[in-house]
């Protein structure tokens, strides 16, 4: 289904203020930790006329005010800090695990789904359905156990502000790889949980969207007002290198969650963890494993 | 204090953008054309990125409650002081109790009203700037309603002279048809050599989706180098695997219609991007309004940086005539 890519860098210039790097055509870990180091040492330098460092998933992008920093010098600096990664495996990434609850088959994607019935590949099946059937799942079940099964790592945040794109630690044979509708949705429910390309995503508001609908998270992961203690730093809750593992919850969990973030009360269950890139390339089903332990403090 | 009698179609307090947080997923919103924002905070003595009002095609009605002086820049949407028509891109002194509103639109597509002291709305994330998707900045994060009371804050500067006139070449004129410059790029490889050279060749007309977030353009189908898929890009020969989107950047979605992500525009997605309207040119599209006819002009980064310079020379003799003005006066 997917071909192999050749791993070669491209620089572009996206206008004059943007410059675009494409480390892989393809989605790899190994391109979206290379391109997390690139972009880590970019910002230590603190150049001047750098607006945004915006890491990517296979790629990542660079804003500047070129009448200060010229594209071209920028690129010549990429390319030497690139060059310069000899062991990006081996540097220590602090990254967040997170809980995320997700009410899988819930009545609102579904009602969205089922009004862009006709923008879709398959109008006689549900998104989970169609997802199951072509990725070789028995059932609709067994596609949300998987999703279930192994954590995701966020390794790009965008689109809209907070949404994260995470992508499944597990081998490439397990993951899941789904097209965009045909024609993009005018409508997508707040924290509605959904799949494209390889990607898992919650939309943090309603809006437009292409990605196939699954359920709807619990909790907000954008909050404006930045009333929940979560929020306090940021109205943004994840970043780049956070884990996250959704939970496929009850209808009554759910509104018992609902109820808490109304009151203001609900906190997400987090740890911290500390790992390389080498320790999640090498074996990422190990890694996930090890991820899960942390997460619930268990030891075993 | 400002009252919003009638709030025109699409109102809202802009700044010079929320920057900094692209990585967050946030846009920059702020005003769609700069050139037009910038003098009109000048003439009435504001620091240039002062919060001021963007209307789109109908403005609206504001009274004033006190003495004050404003200026109105941008699309040929006339002016009016109570009813009495006034000119554009002058600054005009308004007492306690006038009214102004605007006739339809002649040409361009969006007008600029800076008031002295400039829109004083709490800044959000280093900005005053609207994001209406998420309800972000602003006053109360959307477009102004019947109603609404705005406050303003104080002048750095005293206004321009109120005899003041721009020399005719530094104020736009927008016609309906427009050269629009680009750098070709980003995921342009994905485009066959024949459609590259169709997307500069076609005239696009713009439909009538073209908002803060994006135009959308009609013309001809575009085609893509037929490939087998990447992992995690999706299975239309127009994705990608998701990656960042620049301001200003093209996506031509299963190559039927391009799509120019502008202020309010999503970060990033899965559609490959081909080109990237310069700076510049992003303020010309904020003047341009479904219809209207577009050209795509392929420039140079040299070429783009040189139209930048460009401007600010004109933004600078913008301010030496309002200084030559004010000593002379």
């Amino acid at each position: 289904m997917s071909a192999e890519t050749k791993t070669q860098t491209r620089y572009e210039y996206g206008g004059d203020e943007f410059v675009f790097v494409e480390l892989s055509e393809s989605m790899t870990l190994e391109a979206m930790f290379k391109g997390m180091a690139i972009t880590n040492k970019l910002a230590e330098q603190n150049r001047e006329g750098i607006i945004d460092i915006c890491p990517g998933n296979a790629s990542y992008m660079i804003r500047v005010d070129p009448e200060v920093l010229h594209p071209d010098e920028l690129i010549s600096v990429l390319k030497e800090i690139e060059a310069s990664l000899t062991d990006y495996e081996e540097t220590t990434i602090h990254s967040r695990l997170v809980d995320v609850p997700i009410l899988f088959e819930d009545p609102w994607t579904y009602e969205a789904l089922m009004k862009f019935r006709v923008n879709h590949q398959d109008p006689d099946s549900t998104d989970l359905e169609y997802s199951a059937r072509i990725n070789d799942f028995e059932s609709k079940e067994e596609l949300i156990q998987n999703i279930n099964d192994f954590p995701f790592l966020v390794s790009m945040v965008g689109f809209v502000p907070g949404l994260p794109f995470s992508f499944q630690l597990t081998s490439q044979e397990k993951q899941i790889e789904v097209p965009k509708y045909v024609r993009p949705r005018t409508f997508t429910p707040e924290r509605a949980f959904g799949f494209g390309g390889a990607f898992a995503v919650i939309y943090p508001v309603q809006g437009a969207g292409g990605y196939q609908l699954y359920g709807t998270a619990a909790a907000p992961i954008l909050d404006v007002e930045q009333k929940l203690e979560d929020f306090k730093e940021s109205m943004v809750y994840f970043r780049q290198s956070d884990i996250l593992r959704y939970r496929s919850i009850s209808m009554d969990e759910y509104e018992r969650i609902r109820k808490e973030v109304e009151e203001g009360a609900f906190r997400y269950r987090t740890r911290e963890m500390s790992f390389t890139p080498k320790d999640v390339m090498k074996n990422p089903e190990e890694f996930a494993s090890k991820v899960m332990r942390r997460l619930y403090d268990d030891q075993r | 204090m400002i009252n919003v009698k009638e709030p025109g179609l699409m109102t809202t307090v802009q700044d010079n953008g929320r920057n900094g947080y692209y990585s967050f997923g946030m846009p920059p919103s702020g005003a769609m054309d700069k050139y037009s924002f910038i003098v009109a905070n000048l003439l009435v003595g504001n620091d240039e990125n002062a919060a001021v009002l963007e209307a789109t095609y109908l403005g609206p009605t504001l009274e004033f409650d006190c003495e004050t002086t404003i200026a109105v820049t941008g699309g040929e949407i006339p002016p009016k002081l109570n009813g009495e028509p006034f000119g554009l891109w002058k600054p005009v002194h308004v007492e306690k109790g006038d009214v102004l509103s605007f006739n339809f639109v002649k040409s361009g597509t969006r007008v600029y009203i800076a008031v002295a002291g400039g829109i004083d709305v709490p800044i959000k994330m280093g900005s005053r700037s609207t994001y209406t998707l998420c309800g972000i900045g602003g006053f109360e994060g959307r477009a102004l309603q019947k109603g609404d009371l705005l406050k303003t804050g104080e002048a750095s500067n005293p206004p321009a002279s109120t005899e003041i006139t721009l020399s005719e070449e530094l104020i736009p004129k927008y016609g309906n048809r427009h050269e629009i410059r680009v750098i070709m790029g980003l995921c342009s490889y994905r485009l066959t050599e024949e459609s590259k050279k169709k997307f500069f060749d076609i005239e696009w007309t713009v439909t009538p989706d073209a908002n803060r977030v994006g135009y959308r353009f009609k013309g001809e189908p575009l085609e893509f180098v037929e490939r087998e898929q990447p992992f995690g890009a999706g299975s239309d020969p127009s994705n990608v695997t998701d990656l960042g989107y620049p301001i200003g950047s093209i996506q031509i979605p299963a190559g039927i219609e391009p799509i120019a992500l502008l202020n309010d525009a999503v970060t990033g997605g899965g559609y490959a991007t081909i080109a990237t309207i310069i700076s510049i040119d992003l303020f010309k599209m904020g003047q341009i309004k479904s219809n209207d006819k577009v050209k795509f002009i392929e420039v140079s980064l040299d070429e783009a940086i040189e139209a930048r310079k460009e401007l600010n020379g004109k933004l600078d003799k913008v301010k030496e005539t309002i200084k030559t003005v004010s000593i002379g006066g």
